[in-house]
């Protein structure tokens, strides 16, 4: 058998891989090494002082304090360093990089779907560039999945209530593993694909392979069919408020609470309008839920975001 | 002093005397006895069937996963088989094992006392653990469930069609059979000691039942408050915790781990306790630092319920709620780490007897060390995210659960087995069976490591091909480990004919249930018993047997 059949290390294919690995690998030997030295201890003072006749009775001595303090104080350091090693981490991969690409991600039973901003949509395959940060935005059709790239050594839940994002830097051109590791019915072991990384070049061809209109203007469409604009007209005289420049911006309600105008404030405002309703406006939104699934939601979204303020650059 | 001295009784003189079993005769006695030693045995022939049920769905699961292929089973089958596996292991063997048999038969025996403080709720926890159970086996005839041991919505409540209602009422009605038997334990603990037997004199046993109790009777009511929500939400459509009502599946599975998390400490606490027992009993002295043991019992059920968001780090909380919670899940690794520190330092200059309670004890601490520090791997926030929901937490749960509680009810059902049967197991066939559970467990779940770290996900009926080789390991272990169960189920039922009688005190080990016979009698003791030494005092617990036996 080849060794390849046979791996007993995963791929490093991102840029925290190699962190992951090394905390991992200091963690081995730490707990390794203490367990190891346990097992060897209970082997050998049950060897030597194994019954005998002259010992039918155990001596009896009792335990200096310093030992038990040392070993509770030993083990909490040793603690407080893989705790802190591991948030670290943890922080970087929860810190999204500015120039990330977009890309956005719908699980449903039992397929991945994913959308770029360019317009390309593919099935359980992910094309990305190589060294360049990739978000990925992401919602579920139906029940929770979890989005697991194995040689990345990230996942994160997607759930049916709000959109989540990851985001991961691929470091080595090749093709890796994606699956789902939240279990999700029946072909909960068939939800996977594979993630193409590609060089920067051969990432650009690909875009360039004929998708049927960005991803915004796809929205732009739906935007017109959901008779969005019979309300949000963008200008003053409209009875819904004006969308554009809207994304990111801090946006007062009708309850004086503040709010930041993000993906999950969109995607509510379309699914439950009623829930946070901006000030000066009556809720007379009607609700969408169950008429924009999540892949035309996604559009939406990226409609409402591409919608800069009159006069701002663009 | 002779060990002669150490097998003989203080506190009745077995001939002359019937015992709890030749007390009374006819089904009808042991169906409605009120006597706890009786209900330890009713409930040892549950929890055994239930074993070999759990056990039946685990065999198929390890031959459909030698092939990448799914194969043997659909994926409908195989998901259910995984479900079930879950809910009959955790609910109906997990939980109660050694509680329900060991601490029932041995802990009012421990405490001097003729039975549990509430004998017909003790009845009645049994009578509550039959019904889940049967409603738990007509599920499964009639079609079973495949949600997962963890109920997850949005699909347990809208996506699922099979039977999650039935599955959750018997595991909220399972509940309350743990709840019983923990109210019981607690109040039986505080009232009704010896004479002469403080806090500081119990066994370490009856600490570790005493913090299960606390878990038991604090947490398990959220499940039963967590599950009824379930039940209502797919059974009426009250939203919840699915979306599109307005709920949020994220506030299920915190309250589904408020529970879950701390069950785990209701089976490996009392687990911790019979390590005690047994490491006393068979270096012959006392556990080193008594005192931190006890307490850690103690800081372990209350820590226990902090922890529970350390399940959902990758489910959708915040980065600061993570970090608090893997920060605390820390903290509880520490009273257990005391435990197997202590444990291990009591081997010093100690007496040690190489039978098989000690091989089983000696086992169960070393997997309950792997267990436990790569618990340490799953807290450490940035690792998390890559192992979790893969092999990787399957192995890290099993050494725990069945490397940790499964060998210790082993040892402790071979330690007590003279005491309740009154006839000895046969040691050679013991040992075998020990070597052959701990070889076989070992090659099972070493592998499914590997197998997680290269990102093998749980609860695949079909997996890539580069995972075979470690997953025919698997089952080739899992093989092992089941002739390593098998064994036991023949030999003791031999032993109760073929086996030598036991005596009073076979181990020659110090503590009230070896001061009386085997097997004892109905009321336990005939007069109360005085304590006059600490637990494993040895010196004091001869001088006290001996100063009868000269009156």
């Amino acid at each position: 058998m080849m060794l390849s059949d046979f791996p007993l290390w995963p791929e490093q294919a991102s840029s925290v891989a190699g962190n992951v690995d090394a905390l991992f690998i200091f963690m081995c030997i730490v707990c390794g090494g203490v367990s190891l030295l346990t097992f060897i201890l209970i082997f050998a003072l049950a060897i030597k002082y194994r019954r005998r006749p002259d010992n039918e009775l155990a001596e009896e001595k009792e335990p200096p304090g310093w030992l038990e303090a040392g070993w509770i104080i030993t083990p909490f350091i040793i603690f407080m360093v893989m705790f802190v090693w591991g948030a670290w981490l943890y922080f970087r991969l929860a810190r999204v990089p500015d120039d990330a690409l977009d890309v956005y991600a719908t699980g449903k039973q039992w397929m991945w779907k994913f959308q770029h901003p360019t317009g390309q949509r593919e099935i359980n395959t992910l094309h990305v560039p190589v060294n360049r940060p990739v978000k990925i935005t992401m919602a579920s059709e139906d029940v929770i999945h979890s989005l697991f790239f194995p040689a990345f050594r990230t996942k994160m839940d997607v759930l049916p209530s709000r959109y989540r994002s990851m985001w991961f830097r691929a470091t080595k051109v090749g093709r890796y593993h994606i699956f789902c590791a939240e279990y999700c019915g029946t072909l909960h072991s068939g939800m996977i694909g594979w993630v193409e990384v590609m060089e920067p070049t051969d990432y650009q061809k690909w875009l360039a392979g004929g998708p049927e209109g960005s991803l915004a203007s796809q929205g732009e469409i739906l935007f017109q069919k959901y008779a969005c604009l019979t309300c949000h007209t963008g200008d003053a005289t409209g009875r819904g408020p004006v969308l554009q420049g809207l994304y990111g911006r801090q946006v007062e309600l009708a309850d004086n609470r503040v709010v930041t105008a993000d993906d999950n404030y969109i995607r509510e405002s379309i699914l439950n309008p009623a829930a946070k309703v901006v000030k000066g406006f009556q809720p007379i939104m009607p609700t969408f839920q169950g008429q924009v699934n999540e892949d035309d939601l996604i559009k939406l979204l990226a409609y409402v975001k591409s919608l800069q303020a009159k006069g701002a650059k663009p | 002093m002779t060990t002669a001295t150490l097998h003989d009784v203080r506190f009745i003189e077995p001939e002359k005397t019937r015992n709890y079993i030749n007390h009374d005769f006819g089904v009808l006695s042991w169906l409605l006895t009120r006597d706890h030693k009786r209900i330890a045995i009713l409930y040892l022939f549950s929890v055994t069937i239930m074993f070999m049920l759990g056990g039946f769905f685990a065999t198929m699961m390890r031959i459909e996963l030698l092939t990448p292929e799914g194969d043997v089973l659909t994926s409908d089958t195989y998901n259910k088989f995984f479900t079930l596996h879950g809910v009959v292991m955790v609910f109906f063997f997990l939980i109660p094992v050694i509680p329900a048999v060991l601490g029932n038969f041995i802990l009012p025996i421990m405490l001097g006392a003729k039975d549990l403080a509430f004998p017909r709720i003790n009845l009645l926890s049994w009578y509550v653990y039959m019904a889940a159970a049967v409603i738990g086996l007509y599920v499964i005839i009639v079609g079973g469930v495949d949600t997962g041991w963890t109920f997850y919505t949005p699909f347990s409540t809208q996506y699922s069609n099979t039977h999650v209602f039935g599955t959750t009422f018997a595991g909220f009605l399972a509940g309350f059979s743990s709840i019983l038997t923990g109210l019981n334990f607690m109040v039986t603990i505080h009232r009704m000691r010896a004479p002469g037997l403080t806090w500081y004199r119990l066994p370490l046993f009856v600490w570790a039942m005493y913090a299960t109790s606390i878990v038991q009777l604090l947490a398990t009511p959220v499940l039963a408050i967590t599950l009824v929500m379930l039940m209502f939400e797919r059974a009426f459509g009250v939203g919840i915790f699915d979306p599109a009502l307005g709920g949020d599946p994220v506030l299920y599975q915190h309250m589904f781990w408020f529970y879950s998390h701390p069950a785990v400490y209701i089976m490996i606490l009392p687990a911790m306790g019979v390590a005690s027992e047994v490491v006393a009993a068979f270096t012959r002295k006392k556990i080193f630092g008594y005192k931190f043991v006890a307490f850690s019992s103690l800081a372990i059920a209350f820590l226990g319920f902090l922890v529970w968001a350390h399940h959902l780090f990758v489910a959708g909380i915040s980065v600061y709620s993570a970090l608090i919670f893997a920060f605390l899940s820390y903290f509880v690794a520490v009273p257990s780490a005391i435990k197997v520190f202590n444990w291990t330092a009591t081997l010093y200059k100690a007496s040690v007897s190489w039978q098989t309670p000690m091989l089983y004890i000696m086992g169960f601490i070393g997997l309950f060390t792997i267990g436990g520090v790569t618990g340490l791997f799953l807290a450490a926030l940035g690792l998390d995210v890559h192992v979790t929901d893969t092999y990787f937490v399957v192995a890290h749960f099993h050494y725990v659960m069945v490397g940790g509680v499964v060998m210790a009810y082993l040892a402790g059902i071979h330690y007590w087995w003279p005491k309740i049967t009154g006839r000895m197991y046969p040691e050679w066939w013991a040992r075998l069976a020990a070597l052959l559970v701990f070889v076989g467990f070992n090659l099972t779940f070493l592998p499914q490591f590997v197998l997680g770290y290269l990102g093998m996900p749980r609860r695949y009926h079909a997996y890539a091909p580069e995972f075979q080789v470690l997953n025919v390991m698997s089952s080739a272990g899992a093989s092992i480990l089941a002739v390593g169960y098998a064994l036991p189920l023949v030999y003791l039922i031999w032993s109760l004919k073929g086996s030598r009688k036991a005596g009073p005190n076979p181990w020659g080990a110090a503590g009230l249930e070896w001061a009386t016979s085997s097997p004892p009698p109905k009321e336990n003791f005939h007069e109360t018993p005085v304590v006059t030494w600490d637990a494993y005092d040895y010196p004091q617990f001869l001088k006290a047997m001996g100063e009868t036996q000269n009156v």
